[in-house]
């Protein structure tokens, strides 16, 4: 147990920071939308950048289900109870962590630490076109619902992602698309088009002898 | 109670409890083992607890009594085992009551009030039908320290009901014996409250509202009943009830009601909820001979007349409902009111009883590495019987950097805190652990003993081994012991990153600054003054006064004009109230305590400078488009008939006919709410025009006679005075027409009367509209320069609509008058006295301290991205020109510690101090094993 005085101080970071640890779930517990005892509203914040990570952990094959944003006031003792003898069972059906999604150790490892290093890049993307201050709950479940958000999801953040883990790939060793694509679990012509993007950007080369892909 | 204002003696009778407060901790262990069972009247007798208890969980101080009516041992002595439980020794069986004497200079009377009691009227079956209860009772069923958890049981077989009825104006607007004639002005909103919590917990229930208006008058109260009322299975029905019977099987009760559709019906429901009103409390006879005071009619406190928070004693002061029936918010008003009249007749001697509190010399400890110490409480047994409190010492005491580690029997009580800050000089602790309870009401106390101790408060940190462990796991002893060495483990990880942290302090300038002259600013202003602090008063008009200048009479029978002078000449008099007309803001800077205003009267612009501002720039009347209003000169604002008729002008008094139509330009799309004071004034108006000619017909067409509180009196006088009162529908509103008829020109008014079902039609002489009171089209500039929010309707939004009425949620800024919402007179005066209350808070202090756990900005991170500056809702980071370009700056004194730009900010250069990234990633580190 954590205790932060507002689910708005809750860093993507540190959600990260636990998986890595062998953490099996987060749970994050804030006050009722409207009942922000700051003029922030953190907590409407707190659960875009939950809906979010939700989404890149998905995208990494980890279970979403892992990350749960409830709202508990404190005078709920009872609805807390409730929540985290769920949020409990939950996790027993889903088993450990990386094993439950059957995902190696190493490999678990090596995606947390490309959505990791990608944090400061989405926290800035996010400023400038992921993130308009939502007024109510509904708005904020609306926008990840809906089309809009899904594609801004994929360019600005799907796309970086990819991209990010293949740096991270390569800087262990050159590799072909097709090695790509296989470690990445990633379509060979996604990774073909964010290879060709790169190459252009000037990140990797093409090293023609050992018709391998490597580091620029 | 002797003595007179400034020195008053007063001597109290405590009644033992039989605990000493000071040695009980409040862990409740007597409680369990106690062997009485009774009844719980803090939950209406429906559940059970024990002779020795804590009256609820709130209860400050949080220490038990024991009810010597039911205590085994103080009726005849056998028992005593509460004695033999407590380990801190904190029974004695043999106390007894205690005489204190005090000498005050004033006194405030806040007796609150007691509930109607439905038993007094056999007819309501509360008392003999078990499914029929009353409000209060349904408050605790609803409540989850309630009889039943929270959970909505009946109390006939506890099952859940599912149609549930509540009867409204139970003992309110009664004129029958044991009744009370006046509307106790809370239940309307309370009802619609426990509906929507009803519907809460069960979305299925079928609600059923019986009442005679609803009086929605409060502020944002008409939305609350829209919101209440749009549930699907909610009914709001206008009619009187009796109850029928009970079914002997089911314990049903049945309601009789009739409607105007279908006349006469049965219904059954599952649960009865009465609606009670609001009595004076049961010992006022004796309470108001032993204070010398005056009683109304009705036995709440008789209050001055230009003063609601005065009693009839100089010296004594009142607040809450033993003014009569009134609702939270206002009831915290007249608290803060009392406070502002209490300083204004004690200013000067104003902190005499004060002391400053000395602490040692703060030990530097930056050089130092971490050496903590670790206090593992047993709570007497709380904590002790699940966790083996004992082997969590033993393994902290072998964690990296722990130089220390015990157990306490009770960490928090007075002796064991001294032994704490002995040890931290002992061992030259320089962080510490309290591994016992929960930071919300512990934290303070224990920092305190670091203060003691000679080192910075901030190197605290609490395990909850309690809430978060022993009380949840009490079955399961080993794993709970796991489970403390765990949550003690993470907190020693984040101890030792603990950063030691200044609370600073601000100096306050003692000025203030009131925007509005009217009579919400004078007042706040006058009594500001008379507590010592020089006042600024700014008025746009060229005039003080404000609405109050139309406002001729009240229903109280106040002359308004002539307290009006009196209150101006006693503002120009004031040698420390500055009064500044005719003039605009045009700049607010600054912050609590220290506020720069520039003021624009002509070409001449100067800047005040003041501590507090408090905005009382009040509302007008709107000016309707309906009814040919503008277009027939007999058609009338009722501010404009009330000025005539203190013209007394000849054409008025001698009408045959007037008719009043109430809600003109409020309670619609437009103005989705009610302006409280129309139902009131119309009714003032028409008893005054009654009293001048008794023969003049007056007809009030209303949606729902809102006459709230004791103004209920006033209309049942004018009923019985024949003042017609006609119900229509917003559906179906009157028609107004000018018709010439016989060479007379008439206003002829076409009224569906839902009594007689048919169309009435009156010919009117003068028409009056209760036109909507509107807030200032100024308010939106008021509310930028101050950072202070409006409302959806244009009103002024206070911190918080129950528990900070007067309060902005930005600090040093208050509020008061028709600027917050329409009221009546009295009701602004109590408000304006609040605000100064409140505004006194700060002005008398020298500084204010700011807490240490605010934002700080690392330069050399900061990429001026400004993300902090975008997600601040308090206003306090701005960018700041540095060497190296544009940087974010974070100004402590505005910066509210919620932390949310640390976590937005790509490169980490925002740190919340105390809740850093380093302290909070070493705890979640900590959680998966010793690092």
């Amino acid at each position: 147990m954590v205790r932060v005085m507002c689910t708005g101080r809750v860093d993507p970071a540190f959600i990260l920071r636990a998986f890595s640890n062998g953490t099996d779930g987060v749970f994050i517990g804030g006050c009722w939308p409207g009942e922000c005892h700051y003029p922030t509203e953190g907590n409407l914040y707190a659960l875009s950048m939950v809906l979010l990570i939700r989404k890149l952990l998905e995208q990494i094959g980890v279970n979403p289900q892992r990350l749960r944003l409830e709202w508990v006031s404190a005078a709920e003792g009872i609805r807390f109870a409730e929540v985290m003898n769920n949020v409990v069972k939950k996790l027993q059906e889903l088993g450990p962590i990386g094993e439950g999604e059957g995902i190696e150790q190493n490999a678990l490892t090596f995606r947390l630490k490309a959505v990791e290093n990608l944090l400061p890049y989405i926290k800035l993307v996010e400023r400038e076109r992921l993130i308009v201050r939502f007024e109510t709950e509904e708005k904020v479940i609306e926008f990840f619902k809906s089309d809009e958000g899904d594609r801004l999801f994929r360019e600005l953040i799907a796309d970086p992602l990819a991209i990010s883990q293949m740096m991270l790939l390569l800087r262990e060793k050159p590799l072909s698309a097709g090695e790509i694509s296989e470690r990445l679990r990633l379509d060979a012509s996604e990774i073909r088009r964010h290879l060709h993007r790169s190459v252009k950007q000037g990140f990797i080369k093409f090293d023609e002898g050992q018709k391998r892909f490597a580091l620029a | 109670m002797e003595g007179e204002a400034g020195e008053f003696n007063v001597t109290l009778i405590k009644k033992p409890r039989y605990i000493e407060e000071e040695k009980c901790t409040g862990c409740g262990a007597c409680v369990e083992y106690c062997p009485i069972k009774v009844e719980d009247e803090y939950n209406q007798n429906l559940s059970l607890n024990k002779a020795i208890h804590i009256y609820f969980s709130q209860a400050v101080p949080l220490v038990t009594y024991i009810d010597a009516k039911k205590c085994s041992f103080l009726k005849n002595e056998k028992c005593a085992i509460c004695e033999g439980i407590c380990k801190n020794n904190a029974i004695d069986l043999c106390q007894k009551p205690e005489k204190i004497e005090v000498e005050v200079g004033a006194i405030v009377l806040s007796p609150g009030y007691e509930i109607f009691d439905p038993k007094l009227q056999g007819n309501y079956g509360y008392g003999t039908m078990q499914n029929v209860v009353t409000s209060l009772d349904f408050e605790r069923i609803l409540c989850s320290t309630g009889p039943y958890e929270g959970e909505i049981r009946r109390p006939s077989d506890r099952k859940h009901p599912h149609k549930i009825a509540w009867i409204q104006c139970v003992g309110s607007r009664q004129v029958i014996p044991g009744g009370n004639s006046y509307c106790s002005a809370v239940c309307c909103a309370y009802t619609q409250k426990q509906v929507i919590l009803t519907k809460d917990h069960d979305a299925q229930a079928e609600c059923t509202i019986f009442h005679n208006d609803v009086r929605s008058f409060g502020k944002d109260f008409e939305r609350f009943y829209q919101r209440a009322e749009k549930l699907p299975g909610i009914r709001f029905i206008r009619s009187y009830v009796s109850i029928g019977k009970e079914i002997p099987e089911t314990k049903n009760v049945t309601i009789r009601y009739s409607t105007y559709e279908d006349g006469v019906k049965e219904e059954e429901f599952d649960l009865v909820v009465l609606s009670v009103g609001l009595n004076p409390p049961d010992d006022v006879k004796d309470l108001a001979k032993k204070f010398s005071i005056d009683l109304t009619p009705q036995g709440f406190c008789k209050t001055n007349p230009i003063n609601p928070i005065e009693t009839s004693r100089r010296g004594i002061f009142v607040s809450g409902a033993f003014q009569g029936p009134i609702d939270i918010p206002e009831s915290i008003v007249t608290a803060s009111g009392a406070d502002a009249l209490c300083s204004q007749l004690l200013a000067y001697r104003r902190g005499e009883l004060s002391t400053e509190r000395e602490y040692p010399q703060e030990r530097n400890v930056s050089g130092e590495k971490p050496r903590v110490g670790v206090f593992v409480c047993h709570c007497g047994a709380n904590i002790g019987r699940v966790v083996n409190v004992p082997s969590v010492a033993e393994y902290a005491s072998g964690l990296k950097n722990v130089v220390y580690a015990e157990e306490a029997l009770f960490a928090c009580a007075t002796d064991t805190a001294k032994k704490i800050a002995e040890t931290i000089r002992e061992k030259g602790l320089n962080r510490v652990v309290v591994a016992a309870c929960t930071p919300r009401t512990h934290e303070p106390l224990f920092r305190d003993t670091l203060r003691e101790g000679g080192i910075n408060p901030y190197y605290f940190e609490m395990a909850n081994i309690r809430e978060h462990c022993s009380w949840v796991h009490a079955r399961e002893k080993e794993m709970a012991t796991r489970k403390a060495k765990d949550i003690v483990r993470m907190a020693v990880a984040r101890a030792t990153r603990l950063e030691p942290l200044k609370e600073f302090q601000l100096p306050v300038d003692k000025r203030a600054l009131v925007v509005g002259g009217g009579v919400a600013g004078m007042t706040s202003a006058l009594s500001l003054a008379d507590q010592g602090f020089e006042v600024y008063l700014v008025e746009r008009d060229s005039e003080l006064g404000g609405v109050a200048r139309k406002i001729h009479f009240t229903l109280e029978g106040l002359d308004v004009q002539e307290y009006l002078n009196d209150l101006v000449g006693k503002v120009y008099r004031h040698p420390l109230l500055h009064v500044i007309t005719d003039v605009t803001i045009t700049t607010v800077s600054g912050y609590v305590g220290n506020f720069a205003t520039t003021l624009k009267a002509g070409w001449m612009a100067r800047e005040i400078r003041h501590g507090i501002a408090i905005i009382a720039t009040g509302a007008e009347e709107y000016k309707p488009a309906e009814y040919l209003y503008g277009k027939e000169d007999r058609v009338l604002t009722q501010v404009e008939l009330g000025e005539r008729i203190a013209r007394g002008e000849e054409g008025l008094i001698n009408s045959q006919c007037l008719v009043m139509i109430q809600c003109v330009g409020c309670r619609n799309e437009e103005r989705n709410y009610c302006s409280r004071v129309c139902c009131g004034h119309s009714v003032k108006n028409a008893l005054k025009l009654k009293e001048i000619n008794p023969r003049m017909d007056i007809y009030i067409l209303y949606r729902d006679m809102r006459t709230y509180g004791l103004a209920e009196d006033s209309y049942r006088e004018a009923a019985n005075r024949d003042v017609k009162f006609i119900r229509y529908e917003p559906e179906n509103k009157p028609q107004v027409e000018a018709v010439e008829e016989g060479g007379h020109r008439i206003l002829r008014v076409t009224v569906a009367d839902p009594v007689l079902g048919q169309k009435l039609e009156i010919d009117a002489d003068l028409l009056a509209l209760a036109a909507a009171v509107v807030p200032l089209a100024t308010n939106a500039e008021i509310s930028r320069f101050f950072k202070v929010a409006l409302n959806p309707d244009g009103f002024f939004q206070e911190a918080h609509v129950k528990l900070r009425p007067v309060d902005f949620a930005a600090e040093g800024v208050f509020l008061c008058g028709m600027a917050h919402y329409p009221k009546h007179l009295s009701e602004t005066i109590s408000q304006a006295y609040g605000a100064a209350g409140r505004a006194a808070t700060i002005l008398s202090k020298d500084s204010i301290t700011a807490s240490g756990a605010v934002c700080e900005v690392k330069e050399s991170d900061c990429v001026s991205c400004g993300v902090c500056l975008s997600v601040c809702a308090c206003g306090a980071i701005e960018f700041r020109d540095t060497p190296q370009g544009k940087k974010a700056w974070v100004n402590s004194v505005l910066c509210e510690g919620d932390g949310l730009c640390t976590a937005k900010c790509p490169t980490g250069a925002i740190q919340l101090k105390h809740f850093t990234d380093e302290e909070l990633v070493a705890q979640i580190d900590a959680a998966v094993g010793e690092t």
